[in-house]
């Protein structure tokens, strides 16, 4: 017993105060009352990413086509209109009372299907995060299994409506459904790169997160295992430079999390995430190294979320309407087919196809998500373990 | 008396408290300028400065290290877990270290440390967010852990809570956060320990905590109404330490007892509440003490399942006639 081998002297004399006034050094009392000698909560621009000390790369800005047949690039740009409106047909049920709740991707979308084309969609794994909804769209989920699970119905494909929408999932398409609580995925994308590698599959795994995740001891211990073991894994960073409310000088006192890459081993990359051709090129070098085996690389794409956090945030109390508009005019959307038009991938007839094909495709997954049946009751309690 | 709700009440302690001791600093992820997702502590970083309102990175674990650590040294921590589904990746820092460290130091150091945070579920956000931990956090020597449901009761045992020398599990009615109560002004203090009737009767004894506390009220109009059953309602609010003099002697008086909770029934709460009622009261008892739990799932997304898988009205009704030797 511990107890019994103390100094009775200590164990007896209010020993608590004892030796909490030898660890107090100094006096507590004299705490400044407002004190405002703190960073503050301004954030920094991070579009400018030269800044500080930097030991990640910075990828270049994309150039004409980056390479890409226009074919591809028309796909691209499908994708990313696509996600915007499927994106924003949630929010708008969401306040119109009809799906309970709302996360968004919307200024993600063009790191998301860079990223996603950039990996073999035919046998890469996913192992994505909440705002993913581009990305997984590239994978080949589809409009209606979306707005099944945003309705919660017996169809979504994630879970049967058990778990709440945006934790994407399909075993079919290799999409790991993630966990509410933040960047669980990440340690578990070193476990499917561990087997990948093991089975000799050539796949890489994909894992997202966002810069606030990143502060999680998961990250650290997956970038550190995926080092040892030079693990076929992209660990792609979505910075949007808040965790909620919090910005990102209050999260880490770096400009990039790719510069804790060096820590592990293995290259940090930064890149422009409103660079749809910039991201496609930096992942698609992340991913062929790892598919060579030379191991993981960190890319972080830079971002901003347009939307309030969730559909129960109001984010007029910690961002600058004049910063969201700032960014705003950097919508992947737009630039990207700016430079669709540009390069000679896109014209109007070519667009306005698209656009059909996009409202088409929101307005038939609603419908049909609207009618589909909710869960069956009965049903509640399968699941829970192997059925035999 | 002061009227306000659950959360103005825990923000109203937390204050006096911060006001009254220089020592007594908050940190929690988006608990500065948000206020905390939940708003209870909204305008403290005004008040008290970012010197004693942290807002952390988002490392459950780190943070709450690091609250041991302040702990250790003097101050008196008050941690906001977002929700208490996240403290499991702190989970090694509560258990293994602050619930050990005055034990493994021979009573040389103290941790009076609150963690704090809403508990349970019903709003529909799924298992990982659902969680209700008093079986949980209970199971462990070392932690206190209260679970109030009036707004009074939020804030005498916050107060009693931050003053506390030990570690303190303080477990938020999640969905009651709006609910409004009358709150005595000044240090009004609740120990911990005590349980509350929160009705009296002398029918049936029907005893839960957190926000299962009002659902057994409204059985308890319902089969007065109805039934004329008289049933008695504890609040137990203070699940360790445990207050095992209210409940027998309330089961002394009715003869039955139904005990309701929201987390599942095996290795919990109610099993052990029913345990000291059978083992203290056998003679006293008419009848076996019913247990109503959630169902084992994990908690669904849509409503119709989640409702489903939580304690109904029906269900406890059903309880109190079998206790009652009622038919159906
Ligand atoms: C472990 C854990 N802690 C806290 C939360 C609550 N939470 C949900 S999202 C979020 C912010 C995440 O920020 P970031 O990783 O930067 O992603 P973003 O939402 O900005 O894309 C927080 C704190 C959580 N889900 N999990
Ligand atoms: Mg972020």
């Amino acid at each position: 017993m511990p107890t019994e081998s103390m100094p009775t002297e200590t164990a007896q004399r209010a020993p608590d105060r004892a030796i909490q006034g030898a660890f107090h050094a100094g006096a507590v009392g004299a705490i400044p009352r407002g004190a405002q000698d703190d960073p503050g909560h301004g954030p920094r621009d991070h579009l400018d990413l030269g800044a500080g000390t930097i030991t990640a790369t910075v990828a270049p800005p994309s150039v004409g086509d980056g390479g890409l047949p226009h074919e591809t690039l028309r796909e691209m740009y499908a994708a990313v209109a696509l996600a915007r409106a499927i994106d924003e047909r949630t929010w708008q049920l969401n306040r119109a009372g009809r799906a309970p709740f709302a996360v968004s991707g919307q200024g993600h979308e063009g790191a998301q299907v860079g990223a996603a084309f950039a990996l073999d969609r035919s046998r890469d794994i996913l192992l994505p995060y909440y705002r993913d909804l581009a990305l997984c769209l590239v994978f080949g989920l589809s409009a209606r299994d979306v707005m099944m699970s945003v309705l919660a119905k017996a169809a979504d494909p994630a879970s049967g409506a058990r778990q709440m929408p945006a934790h994407y999932g399909s075993a079919r398409l290799r999409i790991v459904t993630s966990s509410s609580p933040v960047a669980t995925q990440v340690p578990q994308a070193t476990g499917t790169a561990y087997a990948a590698k093991l089975r000799g599959t050539g796949q890489v795994s994909l894992t997202s997160f966002g810069e606030g995740g990143a502060s999680k001891g998961d990250v650290h211990e997956a970038c550190n295992f995926a080092g040892v073991h030079k693990l076929p894994v992209v660990f792609f960073c979505e910075n949007n430079r808040y965790a909620i409310s919090v910005p990102q000088n209050r999260q880490m006192a770096i400009d990039h999390v790719a510069d804790r890459a060096a820590g592990y081993g293995f290259p940090g990359v930064v890149v422009d995430g409103t660079d749809v051709l910039a991201v496609y090129q930096a992942v698609k070098a992340a991913a062929d190294r790892a598919r060579r085996g030379d191991g993981p690389t960190l890319v972080e794409a830079k971002v901003y979320r347009f939307t309030p956090h969730t559909s129960d945030d109001d984010d007029r109390s910690y961002r600058d309407p004049d910063e969201v508009r700032a960014w705003r005019a950097r919508d992947p959307l737009v630039l990207f087919e700016a430079r669709l038009r540009e390069v000679g991938a896109l014209d109007d007839a070519g667009l306005a196809e698209i656009r059909a094909w996009v409202a088409a495709e929101v307005e038939a997954a609603t419908d049909a998500a609207e009618q589909a049946p909710l869960p069956d009751p009965a049903t509640f309690d399968r699941h829970v373990y192997a059925e035999r | 008396m002061p009227v306000m709700t659950y959360r103005e009440a825990l923000r109203t302690a937390m204050a006096e408290e911060m006001e009254r001791d220089e020592t007594v600093v908050q940190l929690g992820e988006d608990i500065g300028v948000y206020g905390g997702t939940h708003l209870v502590t909204d305008g403290l970083l005004d008040r008290f400065g970012p010197k004693r309102v942290i807002d952390t990175p988002i490392a459950e674990g780190g943070f709450t290290g690091a609250a041991i650590g302040m702990a250790m040294m003097g101050l008196k921590p008050v941690v906001e877990m977002m929700t208490w589904n996240f403290s499991f990746l702190a989970a090694d820092q509560i258990i293994q270290n602050a619930a050990k460290l005055r034990y493994f130091s021979g009573g040389q150091v103290s941790v009076p440390l609150v963690i704090r945070g809403p508990n349970g579920g019903g709003v529909q956000l799924s298992a990982q967010h659902t969680h209700s931990l008093e079986g949980f956090y209970g199971h462990f020597p070392g932690l206190k852990v209260v679970s109030p449901v009036t707004p009074a009761d939020a804030k005498g045992m916050m107060l009693s809570a931050i003053r506390d020398p030990d570690p303190v599990i303080f477990l938020e009615a999640g969905a009651l956060y709006g609910t409004k109560g009358e709150v005595p002004a000044g240090d009004a203090k609740v120990p911990f320990g005590t349980a509350r009737v929160a009705r009296e009767g002398s029918d049936i004894t029907l005893i839960a905590y957190g926000r299962q506390v009002n659902l057994l009220l409204r059985v308890a109009e319902k089969l007065a109404k109805e039934e004329q059953v008289q049933a008695e309602v504890i609040d137990l609010r203070s699940i360790r330490p445990f207050d095992e003099a209210t409940i027998l002697a309330s089961v002394r008086k009715t003869n039955r007892a139904v005990v309701v909770q929201e987390q599942w029934r095996w290795y919990s709460v109610a099993s052990e509440v029913a345990a000291i009622i059978q083992e203290q009261a056998f003679d006293d008892l008419d009848a076996p003490v019913e247990r109503v739990s959630g169902e084992e799932v994990p908690a669904p997304y849509a409503r119709n399942l989640e409702v489903a898988a939580f304690p109904s009205e029906q269900q406890i009704v059903d309880a109190v006639h079998r206790a009652l030797y009622r038919g159906a």
